[in-house]
């Protein structure tokens, strides 16, 4: 399904983020990226979403490359992949549900779809509640919540989860990281990066970590050398 | 799917303005004070230059003719002024006609009048009273006159042009409608010129808390098209609220200058020129601003989507 392929990425700056990659994830499989800050994790999952350009190699999305895609498929690409992200990055003058229903809206969704996916998926992160609720009015577990809901509610092939639960509570990050395994459980293939070593082991499911850009460690069973 | 694409744009676009109500505010203000300058500029120009044509209207040229210059003569050489493209009209005034003014004009000077009574016969000669198309080109009616009919001969028929004694008030004049012209359009473009960088920079500033939004939108797969569509329609929403402020508050401000300037403006009041054309004024502000909006805020939003781009 997704597939790095002889990856290397050399910033402007001459920072290697990235030596060498050979990565292959399969559909419906949970692999959590682990690695310490500056490790190339994010950008591992930025090459996939095409946001950033490989210096070497290619990436490949159901045997597309996706740095071969024209902009307004990387649009496409980009409703097909759910992203979350540690800093949650919802619309501030958007409640909830708008936050959600705005993915289906960029996804060209019809009205009477969005009335009836958006309770549904919210009703999945257990928000049904705080629909007409504005962001700010939300805690950090209730935010990361409504991402997923967003990232979910177009019924994505794959959801990347960048440190999701880097900025909650052990409670929240619970909670989180059984939301991922439920989504995974319904066939949603999750890539989730990660440096919390509790989330790992909560999972059991494969590593890879990743050391100065390089793969060190694949481990099918939930094991990292991190 | 264009429809539907199209009423959820105008609907983010209205949640946006009142969603963030005192980004608008500030906006609508500064764009509201802003558009008042620029009607103000553009309505002191009209105005003006409304001035200057009744002004140019009172200016005229006055060919006194001798009384031997029979009616048909004096006729004749009006119907001659009349075809020519620098004249706008040409009055005749009889012999009769000339006395009466005389007589009127000079109702309180005994003597004057007692000398007039002492003549056996009328000493006025008729009068054609010209006006010219443009101010400038009375000198060249003048010349014409006097080339073709030359006074100062003894059976001349023009006793006098009195283009010479008027001369030097219609130089000053013609002087005066040019530079304010030239002035007043250096004037116009130099505060239009302001005004929308000012409008520019304030729906740049009103949109710089969006930056994080765009790039969000960005990343969940919304076109270009998509993200900067709200924001156009805000940008449009500013011009609207502004332009009708604007009007309204220009009736207020033209009743209190107007009995203070109308001498100014040769007996024109301002309030009264302002109702008799709102209508022109209100096409003429509302559009421009919902042009100026609209334009700034997709000048605005491209720029942050072409951040969001390279931020990825």
């Amino acid at each position: 399904m997704i597939y790095f392929e002889n990856v290397t990425k050399i910033y402007d700056d001459e920072t290697v983020a990235l030596h060498d990659i050979n990565l292959r994830i399969d559909p419906h499989e949970f692999v959590s990226i682990v690695g310490h800050s500056g490790a190339g994790k994010s950008t591992l999952l930025k090459l996939l979403l095409a946001e950033e350009l490989p210096t070497e190699g290619s990436v490949f999305f159901e045997s597309e490359d996706v740095h071969m895609l024209k902009p307004s498929e990387i649009t496409q690409l980009r409703q097909k992949v759910g992203s979350i992200f540690q800093d949650f990055r919802l619309i501030p003058n958007k409640t909830v549900y708008e936050n959600v229903a705005f993915a289906m809206e960029v996804a060209g969704r019809l009205d009477e779809d969005i009335i009836q996916d958006v309770p549904y998926v919210l009703q999945l992160v257990d928000l049904e509640r705080k629909a007409q609720n504005f962001p700010s009015e939300l805690s950090g577990g209730e935010k990361q919540r409504v991402a997923i809901a967003r990232a979910l509610v177009n019924q994505p092939e794959v959801l990347i989860a960048d440190e999701p639960t880097g900025n909650l509570d052990p409670a929240n990050t619970y909670d989180i990281v059984q939301i991922l395994k439920k989504i995974n459980d319904l066939g949603t293939t999750i890539i989730l990066t990660t440096h919390n070593k509790g989330v790992i082991d909560e999972l059991g499911r494969r590593v890879v970590t990743l050391q100065n850009g390089r793969v060190v460690n694949d481990d099918p069973t939930g094991r990292s050398s991190f | 799917m264009l429809s539907l694409n199209l009423k959820r744009i105008i609907k983010s676009g209205g949640q946006n303005f009142s969603r963030n109500a005192f980004v608008s505010l500030a906006a609508v203000l500064i764009m509201t004070i802003t558009l008042i300058v620029f009607s103000t500029i553009l309505f002191a120009s009209a105005l003006l230059n409304q001035s200057l044509v009744e002004i140019q209207k009172k200016v005229d040229v006055n060919v006194y003719f001798s009384p031997v210059a029979t009616e048909d003569v004096v006729k004749n050489i009006q119907i001659d002024l009349e075809k020519r493209d620098d004249v706008e009209s040409v009055e005749y005034v009889s012999r009769e006609q000339a006395l009466e003014n005389f007589k009127y004009r000079y109702r309180k000077d005994t003597d004057v009048l007692e000398a007039l009574f002492e003549l056996e016969d009328n000493p006025l000669g008729a009068v054609l009273n010209v006006k010219a198309v443009n101010s400038s080109q009375y000198e060249g009616i003048a010349t014409y006159l006097e080339s073709t009919y030359p006074s100062g001969t003894e059976d001349a028929i023009i006793n006098k042009i009195n283009f010479n004694e008027n001369k030097e008030i219609i130089d000053r004049l013609t002087r005066f409608i040019d530079a304010g012209q030239k002035l007043g359009g250096i004037i116009t473009i130099l505060f239009i010129a302001i005004s929308i960088i000012i409008t520019f920079n304030t729906i740049r500033l009103a949109l710089y808390i969006s930056r994080d939004e765009i790039k969000v939108m960005r990343m969940v797969g919304a076109t270009s098209t998509y993200i900067s569509g709200p924001f156009i329609v805000t940008g449009i929403l500013y011009g609207i609220v502004s332009s009708l402020l604007t009007l309204l508050a220009l009736y207020p401000l033209t009743l209190w200058t107007g009995r203070v300037t109308a001498d100014f403006f040769s007996g024109i009041n301002i309030a009264d020129y302002y109702v008799a054309h709102i209508g022109q004024f209100f096409l003429m502000i509302f559009f421009s601003a919902i042009f100026i909006g609209a334009v700034s805020s997709f000048i605005a939003v491209k720029k942050y989507l072409r951040e969001a781009r390279k931020r990825g």
